[in-house]
């Protein structure tokens, strides 16, 4: 966080003619843009944290309350598929980041190409997630009216329940395994939305940068997208674990 | 010698500047897409005096009703909702945009020497999304109100009532956001865009007081909208995170509304406090008594604000050793007020006092802020709070500090800035008088709610016991003389604008950037950048300044 | 006082008289809260004096008129430290004079009576272990230890009694409990202070402290005939918790004889003392509240039983002091009508030996 922009060594010349385009007028020059543009990413992010901080203590109490609870119904969750996903990200991070070196560099081609990359991962992320969702409907593992708990009180008609060896749960503990779900889902959909909104953005910028717009010098869109991005990347790195690997041996 | 320091230009030749922020460009979309921060800042001002005046009828509905002990002026639904929205409306709609979004949207640039915030598409987008969570409000009230109270509490607000929750819900999540990305503006602004020479320690202490607000803005309302969520969750789908019957902790949704709520308290009044020191500095002609104390304090109640939460839950059933905690915490968090108020004080020591409105509504807020504060350490102790929490005396505590303290720190802030925002003076006389009505009219109010409370009476009461009745009447008979004293600033700021004195560059004799360039300022507010060569509240370099300007030849306006 | 009209006069007098700043004093704690509040306010009074004398001093003595030219003062550390610690350590000395008046207020002696009381929307229920109901009203004895076992069947609500200066909330799923000895007879207010909905402010109702033997003899009066124990002891049986919680050597459940009070190891590891939470935990989420040594296959009741019910379970198991008394549970509820169909094997009823023998609860 640099402030040395905020005190430069003079007073400024009219130099309106001399700016690059994209310079907005109360910004002195594009350092200081560029560099105000980040810092309010990083406290954006900073209020993401805080807004998934309160589902994560949520989650946190009632895991400590309710352990055996959440452990069946954490088998519930499809560790390839979740794994997979994990692996999708984290490969789109990466092409994310790539696509911020190629700005830097002025590849267009370069970037373009992974943006779309990016974008084509992040789908392949919410198709995954979609089949997970729609098996959980069916399963009538959605919280709510229609919530069962039949393959909580019966691994055996269960096909999950089933391969991790679960026990039959009594009825009182069974109960508790729809806090698991209601938290599943307020975390995995809060995470999904925000992906959805990336993604939406992501679409925007392949546009834009096939027009060239981040490659002449003024990265800063993509930049802070990435910045955004990787964050929900890290999100994620902490849901999978927290939802999917309870006591998984 | 006068007993005023205003100083304005000869007003036979004076002429409101003709390039100003105003007249820049006309027409309504100037206005509506404009990314100009005093734009901004007076569309906000527009719409929170609105919104205000709507919280204010409903708070005389309040007091209507409560001028007998039946529940018989309207039905009992009808009065717990009208004492919802006046919570939603006053706090979410009025109390926690107020300075900021007004005062600290139009000033905050001009007085660290910025033309612009760092985000003024975002700024707009602020406005745009508070817009949009008041008129959801409005829309909320006429289709039929929400009675659950400002707080939410479930189980409540999720399975026993059938109004309005879920959209009352939605309006304070997207007006949480507006506040959040004007938290975020100032804190960029104030780190990435001050002028040459303008450290940190030669910010006015406005500036201080806004940056920490805007911390609590962008570290606690994210709270609160997951606490909204969670709770439109559980009402609708019935998740089951906040009922006993599946498991869930009723108490959770405490926590996570109060760990947001309560740092909101200080997001409504350390702006407040930073309107304070510069009138206080400005009408004794000093600059402010230790001033790193009180820079520092703001931050430290920042800072503190976060930890204290649960002495709004005292008796909630949390464990007795959370509240050996929580009010150890809080009080030290009473301690950087008192720091404060004492500073303020000593400001006026060996100064040169003058005694135009916004001072009398400083010492107004020193008086009554004091009290307020004082009051709140009574219920910050935890065996004083089992007989007074949840009764009128944290009523009058809130108001004292909200109403006492905030709103006049906010007319004090306008009457100060007015000249500047509109080239005009306010009629003196009788915003002076309009003071010192409020400030009777507001002692008349809410002191007897003090006893209200110790004498047991809960809040949130549509009907109570007959030997209630005195004080309850002398209540609503301050809150008519309160009306009036609020009534008189919209009629008479209006007619100035039209008819007030020509102000000029610097009719109080300030310090600040904001005072250096001409009234209306223009769109970028300077002409050259600003270097920052004194330290705040430099009453000698104004000094030399004047006697420069004077050795020149130089016109004005 | 020729001069006021006799309709004013009475009126100051009535007022005068009528009007104090706070409600009667009618418990043990009221005059130790009063006191600190006292302080308070006097060390409130005392600061709001001086800073009020400061300004108005200041005020006249460097208005404009009188002192031109101001003196910049840059600051003072030596008065900074002293508005900082002074107000510091008063708020610290009414922490911790606060703190003890809330531990006192919370933490019930050990010869407090019990009374439960459920709120809903939106009356108050009291029950009296004698069998003794009340709406809205709840009767005490003077110059006893009264605890108060509290909750709620709906939402928050919150028992709050001006008089004794005690207030608590009663919160759906957990107890609370809050204690009061009561001083001076007299009916004195209740309300519901925690906004409930639309009723709120009709939750109200009366605390009667009666001397003792007015106590008692309102007891007599009142009671319905069944003790709250008595009818825990139907319940036992209805809910056939016999069939496990019985005499038997081999039974499927611990006898919960004497174990209200006791110290209790679960499968868990956990070591618990058995008190009200823990029984209705225990009832409702019995697999998490499995005594060592026994398998986990108590049902739950969620859903099954109210919470009238539950405290009536509650009090039969806090006066089961032997497993003979178990027995004649069984034995006094074999016959009623509800029991006809729980061919329950404790209803074969095995030798009953003297109660000393079997005493003991398996730890």
């Amino acid at each position: 966080m640099s402030d040395n922009s905020a005190i430069a060594d003079g007073v400024l010349e009219n130099a309106h003619d001399e700016h690059p385009a994209h310079l907005r007028h109360h910004f002195h020059d594009v350092e200081q843009q560029a560099d105000a543009s980040n810092f309010a990413m990083w406290l954006f992010l900073l209020t993401e944290v805080m807004f998934f901080g309160g589902l994560f203590t949520a989650y946190l109490i009632y895991r400590n309350w309710y352990y055996p609870a959440f452990v069946s119904a954490s088998h519930q969750l499809s560790i390839p598929l979740g794994g997979f996903n994990t692996l999708l990200l984290i490969t789109s991070s990466f092409t994310m980041a790539m696509g911020v070196w190629c700005a830097e560099t002025r590849r267009k081609s370069g970037l373009v190409l992974c943006l779309i990359l990016t974008f084509i991962l992040g789908l392949g992320f919410l198709g995954i997630k979609s089949i997970e969702y729609s098996e959980k409907i069916e399963k009538h593992h959605v919280p709510g009216f229609h919530y069962s708990l039949n393959s909580f009180l019966d691994p055996n008609s269960d096909a999950a329940a089933k391969a991790a060896g679960d026990k039959p749960l009594p009825l009182d503990v069974a109960r508790h395994t729809e806090l698991y779900f209601s938290l599943y889902f307020a975390m995995t959909g809060m995470h999904a939305l925000h992906m959805i909104i990336g993604i939406g953005i992501l679409g925007f910028m392949i546009f834009r940068a096939s027009a060239g717009a981040y490659t002449g010098g003024h990265i800063t869109f993509v930049e802070n997208f990435g910045l955004y991005w990787h964050f929900v990347d890290i999100i994620w790195i902490f849901l999978f674990p927290l939802l999917y690997l309870i006591s998984r041996h | 010698m006068s007993d005023t320091i205003v100083s304005l230009p000869d007003q036979s030749t004076a002429r409101i500047p003709k390039m100003n922020y105003l007249s820049k460009e006309n027409g309504l979309l100037s206005w509506l897409l404009t990314g100009d921060h005093k734009r901004i800042g007076i569309l906000y001002l527009i719409s929170i005096t609105f919104f205000f005046f709507i919280g204010g009828a409903l708070a005389g509905l309040i007091r209507l009703e409560l001028l007998t002990p039946q529940s018989d002026l309207m039905a009992t639904d009808t009065y717990n909702k009208v004492f919802t929205m006046h919570g939603v409306v006053m706090i979410f709609l009025f109390l926690v945009p107020s300075v900021p979004a007004t005062l600290g949207n139009f000033f905050l640039p001009m007085m660290i020497g910025a033309k612009d915030l760092a985000l003024p598409k975002v700024n707009l987008l602020s406005w745009y999304l508070y817009m949009i969570g008041g008129i959801l409000v409005l829309v909320t009230m006429i289709t039929g109100g929400v009675d659950t109270g400002w707080t939410f509490t479930t189980p409540l607000s999720t399975h026993y009532v059938n109004t309005n929750v879920l959209s009352t819900g939605l309006a304070v999540f997207i007006a949480g956001f507006s506040s959040i990305f004007t938290g975020l503006n100032f804190i960029v602004t104030i780190h990435k865009m001050r002028a040459p020479g303008m450290t940190w320690f030669r910010l006015p202490l406005f500036v201080w007081a806004h940056y920490a607000a805007s911390i609590l803005m962008v570290l606690g309302t994210p709270v609160l909208a997951i606490a909204i969520v969670l709770l439109a969750l559980e009402r609708t789908i019935g998740i089951g995170v906040f009922d006993p019957a599946k498991g869930g902790d009723p108490l959770l949704f405490q926590h996570l509304f109060w760990f947001y709520s309560h740092p909101a308290v200080y997001i409504m009044i350390l702006p407040g406090m930073g309107v304070i020191s510069e009138v206080i500095s400005t009408f004794s002609r000093k600059r402010v008594f230790g001033y790193t104390a009180v820079a520092f304090s703001s931050v430290a109640i920042a800072v503190f604000g976060f930890f204290v939460w649960a002495h709004h839950m005292f008796i909630m059933g949390v464990s007795n050793y959370a509240v050996l905690v929580f009010s150890l915490l809080t009080m030290l968090v009473a301690v950087p007020s008192a720091i404060k108020i004492f500073n303020w004080t000593f400001t006026l020591y060996k100064g040169s006092i003058t005694f135009e409105t916004p001072m009398l509504y400083a010492f107004g807020f020193m008086g009554l802020f004091t009290i307020g504060g004082l009051t709140g350490v009574f219920l910050g102790t935890s065996g004083t709070d089992i007989h007074l929490t949840e009764t009128y005396f944290i009523v009058a505590h809130f108001h004292f500090v909200m109403v006492g303290g905030m709103l006049m720190a906010f007319l004090s802030g306008i009457h100060f800035w007015w000249p500047k925002m509109t080239g005009r003076m306010y009629p003196e006389k009788i915003s002076q008088l309009a003071a010192v009505v409020t400030f009777i009219g507001f002692n008349f109010t809410f002191f007897p709610q003090f006893i209200l409370g110790t004498l047991g009476m809960p809040r949130r009461y549509a009907s109570y016991p007959a030997e209630f009745q005195i004080l309850n009447v002398f209540s609503t008979a301050g809150a008519t003389i309160l009306g009036v004293g609020y009534l008189l600033p919209v009629l008479y700021l209006t007619w100035s604008l039209k008819y007030g004195a020509i102000a000029g560059d610097n009719p109080w004799q300030a310090t600040g950037l904001e005072w250096q360039t001409q009234s209306p300022p223009l769109t970028e507010n300077f002409v050259e950048m600003p270097i920052m060569d004194h330290e705040a509240y430099d009453y000698e370099w104004l000094e030399r300044k004047n006697l420069e300007k004077q050795k020149e030849v130089a016109s004005v306006g | 006082m020729d001069h006021i009209s006799p309709a004013i006069w009475q009126f100051l007098v009535k007022w005068m008289t009528n009007f104090a700043l706070f409600p009667p004093e009618a418990s043990t704690i009221a005059p130790q809260m009063d006191a600190l509040l006292f302080f308070m306010v006097l060390v409130s009074l005392i600061g709001l004096t001086i800073v009020v004398l400061l300004i108005t001093a200041f005020s006249i003595l460097y208005s404009k008129r009188r002192h031109p030219v101001a003196v910049q003062i840059e600051g003072s550390t030596l008065l900074e430290a002293t508005w900082t610690i002074i107000p510091l350590g008063l708020f610290l000395v009414m922490f911790v004079w606060g703190a003890l008046i809330y531990f006192r207020v919370f933490t019930p002696p050990a010869n407090a009576m019990n009374i439960y009381v459920v709120g809903k929307q939106w009356m108050w229920k009291a029950e009296h272990p004698g069998g003794q109901h009340e709406i809205n009203a709840l009767h005490v004895p003077a110059g006893r230890a009264v605890q108060l076992t509290m909750i709620s069947q709906d939402v928050f609500h919150s028992f709050s009694i001006p008089a004794f200066r005690v207030k608590r909330e009663a919160i759906p799923g957990r107890y609370t409990t809050v204690w009061f000895q009561a001083t001076t007879p007299g009916t004195y207010h209740l309300f519901c202070t925690q906004y409930c909905g639309t009723a709120h402010s009709a939750m109200v109702g009366d605390i009667v402290v009666l001397t003792p033997e007015d106590y008692r003899k309102w007891l007599a009066e009142s009671t319905s005939g069944a003790s709250l124990a008595q009818n825990g002891e139907r319940l036992f049986a209805s809910l056939s918790c016999a069939a496990c919680h019985n005499t038997r050597p081999d039974a499927r459940g611990p006898s919960l004889a004497n174990v209200y009070g006791a110290k209790l190891a679960l499968t868990s590891g956990q070591s618990v003392t058995v008190d009200d939470a823990y029984l209705r935990a225990a009832i409702l989420n019995p697999s998490e509240h499995i005594t060592q040594g026994y398998a986990p296959i108590m049902p739950t009741y969620q859903g099954q039983i109210s919470e009238e019910g539950i405290i009536a379970l509650i009090e039969y198991i806090k006066n089961l002091n032997s497993d003979y008394r178990i027995q004649q549970t069984t034995n006094t509820t074999d016959m009623l009508p509800e029991s006809a169909d729980k061919t329950a094997p404790a209803a074969q009823k095995p030798a009953v030996q003297a109660p000393a023998a079997q005493g003991t609860v398996k730890q």
